[in-house]
């Protein structure tokens, strides 16, 4: 793991964060999942082979800025369509993963006009069950290897000691878990008002779902799906809540298939 | 000197297994309310006891847990600032960090202020981690929330000509007007809890009480930060023993033995009041990010030492650990007295000593005589004795 590896940054609104570009053609913004944006995953790499990818940390994770006004996922959401602005991205394919689809459907309801596709993993920002029961495992309740079992199709791959770990690295495992709960406390991981709007969504949109996720079900990834316009659901086997790192290979390859065409 | 009682009116019948959970997440089946009402009337008669002895009285508040039934502080407080004759009524705390609500807070606490005839100690803290769970309440940015409610709480209850409007960065509210106002002018005094130097510094900036625990003799750190802070703002003159507290667990008895073993059974608070599921004790955000990462690194921070600097566990630590890091005050009320005037010599001063006189099983009859003890053969020596003086701010 190389989190604390100096990166580019990019300021917006006065607020600076970190930033990954790699690859060269279309735009894709990457929007990473609660637990950060690992450098080193091979995901960037594979999505890179086609397109211009550009991976920010969400302002609050990872080494980027905590700006004191935000506090929603709205706040984030609006966030990236200044950045989209700021560098002037034009038929850019948005891909979030968790926290990050959630971030992504949030910019969407909002404006597309920067947009050409959109896919959301796993991702979490609506409610659709019963109010006395969490539609989303509450991950601030249970133990981290409760939470991996839940999360990981293989638990194993992300078995960590925190106290042979690097102290900048083991901030940032921090920082990220303090921002997941400054967006993501209460509603816990959903903005009631989300799911009344997704219908706004007017771009091609593929719903993609890391079938072994406990965090999550497929009935309520499938939920979401149906209320974007003409999405469509896919299946990552082998992979839960966070397909992008287990299955790399096959989530790059399913988010260029559904945006080009190709590669498949 | 003032002495105050405190109990947690804990529900010790649910700690038989020492492995389990006792907060958050104990189911409360393992709560009969029979034996809950008759353990809050023992408690109410026990503070109404140490009233009559000229004791004052400390309460607090938790939620969800087998170690303190006060889920709602005000309930009590309500019963004693209405029983009680003449304590001083300090609360310890009122968890605003949690609370959506800081007008009801000052409606409550002007209440009650009111009904006791001015005897309330509005004691402020932010609230224990494992309590986010059941509050709901975001643990990410609780200091703001903490001190705007804070400032809305003291201008409800300092304004008197009349509505006005709050508009904050997390409270909204209109027409504010207090009724009833608090008896206390200008406003009941303010206490607030804290283990770091710099939240000291602040209380001391702002003339609070500043009360501790937990912190034996490495207390002295603290109370000089206070010291310093309360001499930045008050012309560089030095804060009297008033304005400081420290909270210990207390038994005493006629003979030593005795003492030890009524000693065991109010410790017993502190080895099972740590009982918490493990992912409810550092709530994301509750402390720095620095901190959190220290503490998933396995540095967990030395809290409780004794005088020749030993570091004492409170959880696992026998009587005499305790006493010796003034964890606890144990012995004969001679020994108690010894212990306590050592202990404030060592802080250079200090009015407000505030003691856990019953805690787990410690049943009614040692708890009475605990606190006679503490009353007729302490509490007169403690408020004939001479606090020590502190020359200057600097630690």
């Amino acid at each position: 793991m190389t989190l604390q590896d100096s990166a580019a940054t990019i300021t917006v609104n006065s607020i600076t964060v970190e930033v990954i570009e790699k690859g060269r053609g279309r735009p894709l913004l990457f929007l990473h999942p609660g637990i950060g944006l690992d450098r080193s995953a091979p995901v960037i790499d594979k999505l890179a082979e086609h397109a211009r990818v550009i991976a920010p940390s969400h302002p609050g994770f990872g080494n980027s800025e905590q700006p004191r006004a935000f506090t929603t996922i709205d706040d984030l959401a609006y966030f990236y369509l200044d950045l989209l602005d700021e560098i002037d991205l034009n038929d850019t394919v948005v891909v979030g993963v968790s926290l990050g689809a959630w971030i992504a459907a949030e910019i969407a309801i909002k404006s597309t006009a920067r947009l050409s596709h959109l896919v959301l993993a796993n991702a979490v920002g609506i409610k659709v069950g019963a109010r006395d029961t969490r539609d989303i495992v509450d991950i601030f309740a249970i133990t981290e290897p409760e939470l991996n079992k839940l999360a990981y199709f293989d638990p194993t791959i992300v078995e960590r000691d925190y106290k042979a770990m690097a102290e900048a690295d083991v901030r940032i495992v921090a920082r990220n878990r303090e921002a997941s709960a400054r967006y993501g406390w209460s509603p816990y991981m959903h903005d009631p008002k989300l799911k009344g709007r997704l219908h706004r969504i007017s771009i091609p949109t593929l719903c993609l779902w890391g079938s072994a996720d406990r965090i999550l079900t497929e009935d309520y990834g499938r939920a979401y799906c149906a209320a974007i316009p003409g999405a469509r659901f896919e299946t990552i086997a082998r992979a839960g809540h966070y397909p992008h790192i287990e299955q790399p290979d096959a989530f790059a390859r399913a988010v260029f298939a559904f945006t080009q065409g190709q590669a498949k | 000197m003032r002495v105050y009682h405190f109990s947690e009116h804990p529900y010790p019948n649910a700690w038989d297994d020492p492995h389990g959970y006792l907060r958050v997440n104990l189911p409360n089946r393992a709560l009969d309310p029979k034996i809950a009402a008759d353990l809050f009337h023992r408690y109410h008669d026990e503070y109404l006891l140490a009233d009559e002895l000229g004791l004052d009285l400390m309460l607090n508040e938790h939620h969800q847990t087998a170690t303190c039934m006060n889920a709602t502080s005000i309930v009590s407080l309500s019963i004693m600032a209405r029983q009680s004759k003449r304590a001083r009524i300090l609360i310890l705390g009122y968890p605003i960090g949690h609370r959506p609500d800081p007008i009801r807070a000052a409606e409550e606490l002007a209440t009650i202020d009111v009904i006791s005839r001015g005897r309330l100690d509005m004691g402020f803290v932010k609230g224990v981690p494992y309590e986010f769970a059941p509050s709901n309440a975001n643990p990410v940015g609780v200091m703001d929330r903490f001190w705007e409610s804070h400032d809305f709480i003291i201008k409800a209850m300092t304004t008197h000509d009349g509505p006005f409007n709050w508009e904050g960065e997390h409270f909204h509210y209109r027409q504010v007007n207090l009724w009833p106002r608090p008896w206390q002018q200008p406003h009941p005094p303010v206490w607030s809890t804290t283990a770091s130097k710099s939240n000291a510094r602040v209380l001391g900036e702002r003339g609070y009480v500043i009360a501790v625990l937990g912190s034996g003799y490495n207390t002295r750190m603290l109370y000089d930060s206070y010291r310093e802070g309360y001499a930045a703002t008050h012309n560089g003159a030095l804060p009297g023993p008033d304005r400081f507290a420290y909270l210990a667990l207390f038994a005493t008895a006629h003979n030593e033995a005795e003492a030890r073993r009524r000693g065991e059974l109010v410790a017993s608070y502190l080895r099972t009041g740590g009982n918490v599921y493990p992912p409810f004790k550092n709530p994301p955000g509750y402390l720095s990010v620095d901190d959190t990462a220290r503490l998933m690194r396995g540095f967990t921070p030395e809290r409780s030492f004794t005088k020749d600097r030993r570091v004492v566990d409170m959880r696992t630590a026998s009587v005499q650990d305790l006493i010796d890091s003034v964890l606890m005050v144990c012995g004969t009320p001679d020994q108690c007295y010894t212990q306590i005037t050592d202990f404030i010599e060592y802080t250079g001063g200090l009015g407000n000593l505030l003691i856990m006189a019953q805690a787990g099983f410690l049943d009614h009859a040692d708890t009475v005589d605990s606190l006679t003890l503490m009353a007729k053969e302490i509490l007169p020596r403690l408020k004939e004795y001479k606090q020590p003086v502190v020359a200057s701010a600097a630690a």
